[in-house]
């Protein structure tokens, strides 16, 4: 299975072993929407007779749809998805870029939300292999909110210098080695300030810019340790003194330069005086204000990373960094960090891109070490919502966030809950997003009425009518299939699919014609408008209703209405038989009910039957046919001569 | 608005909620995806102090279950009867059919399903006490007790039916429509006090009020909802209020209790939106204000009580002070002070 991405270039080809498969033995694939089918084959091998098992197998690249605790990320974001599609664009400038930064820290929440689960199934779990998945997923988890809290600080929010610097301390505290449980350690212990570990959190605190806990940490040493309470103090006010940027506009950058400049020489001096000399500790810690990068990189263990590193520099040697000058120590940082010792790995690269501000650069780089797309859709559409990203052009013409999208989208499809959210994905892909919707909805398994009435209802409400007909026709059949007549006709009214309302009718009159009663009664007798359906239909709800009047002893309005069905050819010709073998009791009955008129056009309907048949030959070598013709014939001719006689005597009728 | 509290529960939802009967302090919940699971909502003893409880629904237990499931109700028995609805052949792995509906009456259950059968069960028997094949043409959405011993149902050709499960013969014993098109019915639910009033909910949202003592049509039509409604429910306390849920992703609260005409015509209550419709009616009743047909006099107040509506709301159930429902986007959302 190649990677992914745009245009990736094919060095990273994982080969996946299909389980189940013997070895040596061909097979042959078909690529399916989201999976490939595979099965064996004997295709072009002759001679090993051995039988091969029937099975098909599906490879699936995307596993991670089917992990439980994943899908809470997937509806979650689906939500803040769509209220990002709907936000309000006529909002500009400051009060657009507050809702871009709060739609990326939703996502950024859910994110976390996700993590927080994982790890608590992580730690309840009893099998290794889950618990290992679990880890495994705590950790790329955790390294996406890293990535997208970076660029929501350097997109999103771009901040500028100044602020710039505060947000890249917030995101090392929050995301970089974990200092808490060595804080704890220190503090609960009986005598912090001898703790073998104090130094170390002092130093981190420096590290992180955290002034004030270092510097309540340093009282306790220096309580401990009377004679250092010189230095100490030096080394407190100094501390204290640091000016960092402040996040409301109460100092421009030249002032805090300015005063930075000045608090800079100060330390130079207590440093080369040998304030510090008698305690190698603070004496370092004096150094990495000044931003020594030897002092610095000698904690290379407790920054643990080369962003770390980077920010650390950044602050104790140019706070008022500038975001387009952020390239430059990156790269020196992660140089010296690294030191030629190891190489940087796919995460580092990524960040390394976004300090770089190569946005496209870094959804690449995710595309290919991420196995789905969901990290890189959700952010790439946030970074198109911001105007970041220019359109830039694919070999297929669609832009890259419609792309990932529709990826993505394609994905949630392949599972039998998850597809819901698939829809409103393609919804906002202008280009290419209908034409997927059209095509993936077609194939969603329709195992329940209900599921098949959500996918209908989906389609209605984007006018794609052909996918109703063929859904209302697939589950038409099957009702059909199962004998379900109702539900048939149920789905053929839902699809105006007056063909199909036919079928069915056509189906009913079969019946009744074998068994000689109606089925389903409840239904045709209570058909209602949809009888107008199509022409069959109506036949049929007529039929019934002469049955009906027939029953009641109503016997003029039957006569009317069986002679109606014929002569306003309601009915089909191959009934005309049948209707005529009704009116034969009618014919037979004591009183008269047909008129003359009526007699007359039964008689003309009688021979346009017989006449009309091309095949008399055969029809004359029936018996029952011919000697019902000739009853007809007979009951006909007697109806005739009485009615004549009834209305020639009766007086005025 | 209310407090709701929710929580993804990583499952297609709740084509069924059930509280657990009132001699619990709190309503459970019941949601459901392939897995039937109990959730508690919380106690309430442990409110803050404006009454208010934060905190998400935990699991309390859950099994299997192969298939989606599509309705519940609470028994304290504990049996399966597998294969109950079928097509054609009750033994082949594709001829099963979908249950759709079910209802219990201790200790009996009724349940229907898409092959148009209706299956009488009692908890301690192992094999159905009763099975009326064929009951219907079309499929059964829905099912629920009139008195002890008739059901109702409602079906995709947009009939309702009353049948008499004294009675040995497979007929109802009495047949309802809609006027105009034969719109599929997928819900439906009595008054808990005045068994003659009937409340059904059809494909194309529209509830509508049925007098099942007299007409065989309803006696009002009320434009509700866009798309299906999935399901409808009578305030089991409160039968002036009436609960829909439907496929375009809405809730509505229906007030029919006549003290509302003294409220102001246009409210907004922190993001819920109301709005006043006078329901036209057909028949002259009494007694229910569901029934009454005063357009002056009885107004009815009608609340969406979801304010970003994104997927189908499938499932709700409400008792007491306590709203449950579920949605598509695999929640489940539980409102404890409905009438506050």
């Amino acid at each position: 299975m190649g990677g992914a991405g745009p245009g990736a270039a094919d060095e990273h080809r994982p080969v996946t072993v299909v389980p189940g498969a013997v070895p040596r033995r061909q097979l042959c694939f078909a690529w399916g929407p989201a999976e490939v089918l595979v099965c064996e084959t004997l295709f072009g091998r002759t001679g090993e007779g051995a039988p091969s098992t029937s099975r098909v197998f599906v490879v699936r690249r995307d596993q991670d749809i089917y992990i439980q605790t994943l899908r809470k990320l997937f509806n979650e974001s689906h939500g803040i998805f769509m209220g990002l599609q709907r936000s309000e664009e006529e909002l500009a400038g400051k009060s657009r870029k507050a809702q871009l930064v709060q739609v990326s820290k939703n996502y950024r929440s859910v994110i976390r939300a996700c993590m927080e689960d994982m790890h608590q199934a992580a730690i309840s779990t009893r099998d290794p292999a889950l618990q290992g998945q679990y880890s495994t997923q705590v950790s790329i988890l955790s390294a996406m909110e890293l990535i997208w809290n970076l660029c929501e600080i350097l997109f999103v929010e771009a901040a500028a210098a100044g602020p710039l610097l505060l947000r890249l301390l917030d995101w090392v505290r929050l995301h970089v080695c974990d200092v808490d449980s060595m804080v704890r350690e220190v503090l609960s212990s009986e005598n912090p300030s001898k703790h073998k570990l104090f130094w170390n959190v002092v130093d981190i605190f420096v590290l992180q810019g955290r002034m004030d806990e270092a510097r309540h940490l340093l009282s306790k040493e220096a309580s401990a340790n009377p004679t250092s309470m010189n230095m100490y103090k030096i080394l407190d006010d100094l501390m204290k003194k640091m000016p960092v940027p402040s996040l409301g506009n109460t100092q421009t950058l030249t002032e805090l330069e300015l005063k930075w400049q000045h608090w800079h020489e100060e330390c130079q001096r207590y440093l080369q005086d040998g304030t510090f000399a008698s305690n190698p500790h603070m004496e370092s810690i004096c150094k990495i204000l000044l931003g020594d990068e030897d002092a610095i990189l000698e904690k290379k263990e407790l920054m643990t990373t080369w962003y770390h590193f980077l920010v650390t520099r950044l602050l104790y040697s140019h706070p008022t960094v500038k975001p387009m000058e952020l390239r430059f120590y990156a790269q020196s940082s992660m140089d010296l960090f690294l030191g030629g010792e190891s190489s940087p790995e796919p995460l580092d690269m990524i960040l390394m891109a976004a300090f770089e501000f190569e946005m496209h650069q870094v959804i690449k780089e995710c595309s290919i070490v991420l196995s789905n797309w969901w990290f890189v859709a959700h952010l790439t559409d946030l970074l198109d919502h911001c105007k970041l990203l220019q359109s830039h052009n694919l070999y297929f013409g669609s832009n890259m966030r419609e792309f990932l999208l529709l990826e993505y989208a394609s994905g949630l499809f392949s599972h039998h809950s998850l597809w819901q959210l698939g829809v409103d994905y393609f919804d906002h892909c202008p280009q290419y997003g209908r034409v997927y919707l059209e095509l993936h909805i077609e194939r969603i398994p329709l195992s329940t009425e209900q599921k098949a009435l959500k996918v209908l209802r989906i389609c209605e409400q984007r006018q794609m009518h052909e996918q109703v007909r063929s859904i209302c026709k697939i589950m038409a059949m099957k009702a059909l299939r199962n004998n379900r007549l109702g539900s048939a006709l149920s789905w053929s009214i839902r699809a105006k699919d007056a063909a199909f309302a036919t079928l069915i009718s056509d189906r009913f009159l079969k019946d009744y014609c074998e068994r000689g009663c109606f089925s389903d009664l409840d239904l045709i007798d209570n058909l209602g408008p949809s009888m107008l359906l199509s022409d069959r239909l109506t036949f049929l709800g007529k039929y019934r209703e002469f049955h009906r009047l027939y029953g009641e002893k109503r016997f003029p309005e039957a006569a009317r209405l069986l002679l109606t069905l014929m002569t306003a050819h309601i009915a089909p010709c191959s009934f005309w038989m049948t209707l005529l073998t009704d009116a034969l009791p009618l014919l037979e009955q004591k009183e008269v009910i047909f008129s003359a008129e009526q007699t007359y056009e039964l008689m003309r309907c009688l021979e346009d039957l017989t006449a009309g048949n091309p095949d008399k030959q055969k029809f004359q070598d029936d018996d029952v046919e011919t000697t019902k013709v000739e009853m007809l014939r007979l009951a006909l001719a007697r109806n005739l001569a009485r009615v004549i006689v009834k209305e020639g005597t009766v007086e005025g009728s | 608005h209310g407090d709701v509290s929710a929580k993804f529960c990583s499952r297609r939802s709740a084509d069924a909620l059930r509280p657990l009967p009132p001699r619990l302090q709190s309503p459970d919940v019941f949601a459901t995806d392939n897995r039937i699971s109990i959730w508690s909502s919380g106690d309430l003893g442990n409110a803050g102090l404006n009454g208010e409880y934060h905190g998400e629904p935990r699991l309390l237990c859950d099994i299997q279950h192969n298939g989606d499931v599509m309705d519940m109700q609470t028994l304290s028995a504990n049996h399966r009867w597998e294969k109950a609805h079928y097509h054609v052949d009750q033994d082949t792995s594709c001829g099963g059919a979908a249950c759709t509906g079910v209802v219990c009456s201790n200790p009996e259950i009724v349940t229907v399903g898409e092959d148009g059968r209706i299956n009488l069960f009692r908890a301690d028997q192992k094999d159905a006490v009763r099975t009326i094949d064929n009951a219907d043409s079309s499929t059964l959405h829905a099912v629920t007790f009139l008195r002890t011993t008739e059901i109702l149902t409602v079906n995709s050709i947009g009939q309702l039916k009353i049948w008499d499960l004294r009675h040995q013969r497979n007929e109802p014993s009495q047949i309802f429509s809609l006027a105009g098109d034969r719109v599929p019915l997928h819900c439906v639910d009595r008054h808990p006090n005045q068994q003659h009033i009937v409340a059904t909910g059809g494909q194309d949202g529209m509830l509508s009020i049925w007098d099942i003592r007299q007409g065989t049509m309803p006696v009002s039509l009320l434009n509700a909802h866009e798309a299906e409604m999935w399901e409808v429910h009578f305030h089991p306390s409160d039968p002036d209020h009436l609960f829909t849920c439907s496929e375009d992703g809405s809730l509505w609260h229906w007030d029919a209790s006549t003290n509302v005409s003294e409220k102001p015509s246009f409210l907004h209550q922190g993001g819920r939106s109301t709005a006043y419709l006078s329901h036209s009616t057909i028949n002259q009743s009494v007694v229910s204000a569901w029934l009454s047909n005063d357009p002056t006099k009885d107004r009815m107040e009608i609340t969406n009580l979801i304010p970003n509506q994104t997927l189908s709301v499938n499932s709700l159930d409400v008792l007491g002070p306590c709203l449950v429902y579920g949605t598509d986007t695999e929640a489940i959302y539980v409102n404890r002070q409905l009438f506050a």
